[in-house]
Parts: C-alpha cells; sequence; structure tokens
C-alpha cells in the first residue's frame, strides 16, 4: 500500500492529478486547509489523470485549477477515477 | 526588490531592449537575399527575413508592414537598414521606424541596381551602424522597463501541471513589479473564453476580448471546422483531459491571475504598462513574432513535447515541465521544471528558477533558440495575395 504522488492545483479542487499509475489500494495525501486528509485509492488510474479527493452527488461541479471544469453525471466517490465516463463539459454539450 | 535588476540597453523612445542588434530587414522577396547576405558580411548584423510583402492589400498588407516596422522599433534593435525590391515601400517602412523609434534607420531598393550592388550599399551601410551600435553601454534597468511575452506550444500533460503554472507564477511577479506581460493565441482560449472574460478590468474591453474571440469560432464554422466540438481531442483524453474547460485551462494557467488592462491588434505596442491580451494567431512562430512587433524583448514559452521555436530579435525562453523532453531535448531547453512532476519542486519553486533565468537572460546570458540559431520571424498572412 504505497503512498502515491499526486498534484493538486488548487485548494479549492476536489480532484487531484495522478504523477504517477495509481492502483486499487494505493494511498494518496493531501492537505486542504491546513490539515493532511488520506484517501484510498478505488480503482486504476493513469498518470495525468484525474483522482476524486471528495465525495461529488450527480450533477455536483468538479472543480480543478480553482475553476469549474465540468458536472458529475453520476455519484462520484473519494479514489475514483474522474474522466469522461463520469463528467461533462458545461461549456460544450 | 526596487534596485536594479539586470543591465539592459535604454533607446532613445524609452523602452529597454536586453540585445543589442543592428536588424537588416527585408521589405518583401527581394531584400530576402540582400539581408541574408549582408549578415554573412558584416558582424554584429541580424536578418530579419521573409518572402512576402508583394500583392497584398487591406489589413493583410496592414499586418505585414507593422510587423516590419514593429520589428524595428523592438527595444532589442539598435539601428537597422531595410531593404525592399522598389523605393517607395522601403522608404516608407525605414521612415516609420525612424519616426516611432528615433533610431537610425537607412533604406535600400533592389530595382534599377541589382542584387549584388544593394548588398554592397547595405553592406556599407550596416557597417557604419554596428560601429555605431557598438559604442552603447548597457545601463541599470528594472522589470518594470520591460515587455514580456508568453506562449505554450506543443503541450501535454506536463504543461498544464508544471510548465503553464510556472509562467503564470512569472507573469504576477512581472506584473506586481510594474512590468507588462501578453498573452495571446485566441484559438487556445476556446472553452475557458468566460473566466479571462471575467478578468478583463473594462467592460468595452471585455466585450471586444468576446467579439474578437467570436469572431475566430465564426471563421472556422465557416471553413467547416468546429472549434468547440472539436476539443478535447482523443490525444487530450488519453493523455486524462476530460472537457474542454479544463484543456482550455491548462493554457490559461500561464496567464497571470491579475486584471487584463485590454484587447492588442495583432502587432500592436501596448499604451501602457500591465497585462494585456493580444489577437493572435496560435502559430508559434507567428505569435512570437506578432509579440516581438509590439514590442517584446523577451519570451517566455512552456513546451511539453518540446517546440523548439526562437526569433532571431527576442530571446525565447524555453521551459519544460517534461522530464523526457528536459532530457532528450536538452540542447532546445533552458528551464527543467520536471521536478514538479515528480513531487520534488513546487509551481512557486519553479517560477523562481525562471525568474532568475529570464533575468541572466536579459543581462546577456543567450536561449538556446538564440544558440542554434532559430531563427522563425514569420509574417501572419490574414488571406491570400491578389
Amino acid at each position: 500500500m504505497a503512498i502515491k504522488k499526486i498534484h493538486l492545483h488548487d485548494e479549492k479542487d476536489n480532484v487531484a492529478v495522478a504523477l504517477e499509475d495509481l492502483e486499487p489500494g494505493d494511498k494518496i495525501r493531501v492537505e486542504k486547509g491546513g490539515k493532511e486528509v488520506e484517501i484510498s485509492v478505488k480503482e486504476r488510474i493513469p498518470f495525468g489523470h484525474k483522482v476524486a479527493l471528495e465525495l461529488i452527488d450527480a450533477g455536483g461541479k468538479v472543480v480543478k485549477y480553482g475553476e469549474i471544469i465540468g458536472a458529475a453525471t453520476k455519484k462520484i466517490e473519494p479514489g475514483e477515477h474522474v474522466h469522461t465516463h463520469n463528467v461533462r463539459s458545461l461549456k460544450f454539450t | 526588490m526596487s534596485e536594479v535588476e539586470f543591465l539592459g540597453y535604454r533607446r532613445e523612445d524609452g523602452s529597454v531592449g536586453v540585445r543589442n542588434h543592428v536588424a537588416l530587414i527585408a521589405v518583401d522577396h527581394a531584400g530576402a537575399p540582400v539581408v541574408e547576405g549582408v549578415s554573412k558580411l558584416i558582424r554584429g548584423t541580424t536578418a530579419v527575413s521573409h518572402q512576402y510583402g508583394r500583392l497584398q492589400f487591406g489589413e493583410d498588407l496592414e499586418l505585414t508592414f507593422e510587423t516590419l516596422i514593429g520589428t524595428g522599433c523592438n527595444p532589442n534593435v539598435a539601428a537597422a537598414v531595410v531593404v525592399g525590391i522598389e523605393p517607395n515601400w522601403t522608404q516608407k517602412v525605414a521612415e516609420e521606424i525612424e519616426r516611432r523609434s528615433k533610431k537610425p534607420v537607412r533604406a535600400v531598393h533592389v530595382i534599377g541596381k541589382g542584387t549584388i550592388d544593394a548588398i554592397r550599399d547595405a553592406a556599407k551601410h550596416a557597417r557604419e551602424l554596428v560601429s555605431w551600435a557598438s559604442e552603447i553601454q548597457k545601463e541599470p534597468c528594472k522589470i518594470s522597463d520591460l515587455i514580456i511575452g508568453v506562449k505554450c506550444g506543443a503541450s501535454d500533460t506536463t504543461s498544464g501541471i508544471a510548465s503553464n503554472p510556472v509562467i503564470g507564477v512569472v507573469g504576477e511577479k512581472i506584473i506586481d513589479l510594474g512590468g507588462t506581460f501578453i498573452f495571446g493565441e485566441t484559438t487556445e482560449l476556446a472553452g475557458g473564453e468566460h473566466i479571462i472574460a471575467e478578468r478583463f478590468v473594462d467592460e468595452k474591453e471585455r466585450k471586444k476580448f468576446l467579439e474578437v474571440f467570436n469572431r475566430y469560432l465564426e471563421f472556422a464554422k465557416s471553413k467547416g471546422v468546429d472549434i468547440m466540438g472539436s476539443q478535447p481531442t482523443e490525444e487530450n483524453i488519453a493523455g486524462g483531459l476530460t472537457t474542454i474547460e479544463e484543456k482550455a485551462l491548462g493554457n490559461i494557467q500561464k496567464v497571470p491571475k491579475r486584471g487584463i488592462k485590454g484587447v492588442l491588434k495583432p502587432a500592436e505596442r501596448p499604451p501602457s504598462k500591465g497585462l494585456w491580451f493580444m489577437d493572435t494567431s496560435s502559430s508559434a512562430q507567428e505569435q512570437v513574432t506578432l509579440l516581438a512587433a509590439a514590442g517584446a524583448s523577451i519570451h517566455l514559452f512552456s513546451t511539453g513535447q518540446g517546440n523548439p521555436v526562437g526569433h532571431q530579435i527576442i530571446p525565447v525562453i524555453k521551459i519544460t515541465g517534461n522530464p523526457v523532453t528536459a532530457e532528450r531535448m536538452k540542447d532546445n531547453i533552458d528551464v527543467d521544471v520536471s521536478d514538479i512532476i515528480r513531487g520534488k519542486m513546487s509551481v512557486r519553486e519553479g517560477g523562481e528558477k525562471v525568474f532568475e533565468f529570464m533575468l541572466k537572460v536579459a543581462s546577456g546570458k543567450l536561449t538556446a533558440a538564440e544558440i542554434v540559431r532559430h531563427d522563425n520571424f514569420t509574417i501572419n498572412r490574414l488571406y491570400p495575395s491578389m
């Protein structure tokens, strides 16, 4: 159960970017609001892809770079892969 | 931070340069072999060569002229020799550079004389101007004296994580120190244009920005291309980008989070210091050329896969966050911030590294693109010749 590297762009983000391939059971750590939170990775997430840091409800906003990058099309649990299968653009549909 | 930051060249018109070129500027294809010939004969000269300038009209012709005149006026240029096919336009370009920048400019034309005699005439002028320019002493200058341009190219996942945010931080520092920063790439903002629009400090300029942006979308549509609908690409999705907003935001990271003063026309010099948007093409060499013509004396260029673009008049600083590119394209890369990807460097630390390198370049250190002669001056054509 290795601690894997991720990159958080902005404190407001509810997703982070994997800096290496993440496997189910891997742990990631993220500092938000001055405290460190540990999250268990739920599925395989390749380098450069996004991992959910919080529960995002269906229709909830996905935030990266401190800005809204889209809306969840289904409920996303912390540690899950966030990508085209569960997020849609709000700009272009 | 208000003390001396680098040693630069103070020009007559109040601008500050980081290089001291005697520029040999071709007005058209007839001027091209002349300026290239003279640059081989006379030490200290730099050829600005291209093949356009004939049978152009309207806005397209105007932009070619503005690009040539602006390049001559660039603060990195000490003096210029302008060479064209016939005397009228050649004089027009030369006189306009002289009028705006107050620097010494000579004009040579080819018709009625021939290429070799034109080389002789231009070389004699160049010899005198180099002798004069070589006496100019560097003086202590500040970041607030500079106009700095930005772009990213051959982008990948690492651009959005590392090199673009790093440039954003550098840009914020430049703005906070009273400098001027220009970004462009109108089409690359698609999907994040609402975020850029919000940052304009003036309502009129915000509207102008959205007009310029929509004009591009409409133009692409008229040619059967839907810029919004075709993004992100399959390649982007494979790399982890989910929506067009996310892709645009990756690009936008290199824009300082500061108020945007207004919209500049292509090649237009910013009327005051601060952060400006220029309506430009997203082609690297065209965008760098337009910003140089607007007076940018240094360009910060973020690259993932390794676009080696440069410009003969201005140093283009190549920054990568991709460890493979940093290694395999070492000859083209100036600043390696790939430790961000390894989780060993913060974006702020990366910004410090780039800022320090930029100060060295401002004082004379050559960039990779200058050393390997990436002289990519390119005229941005708006429509076909008649």
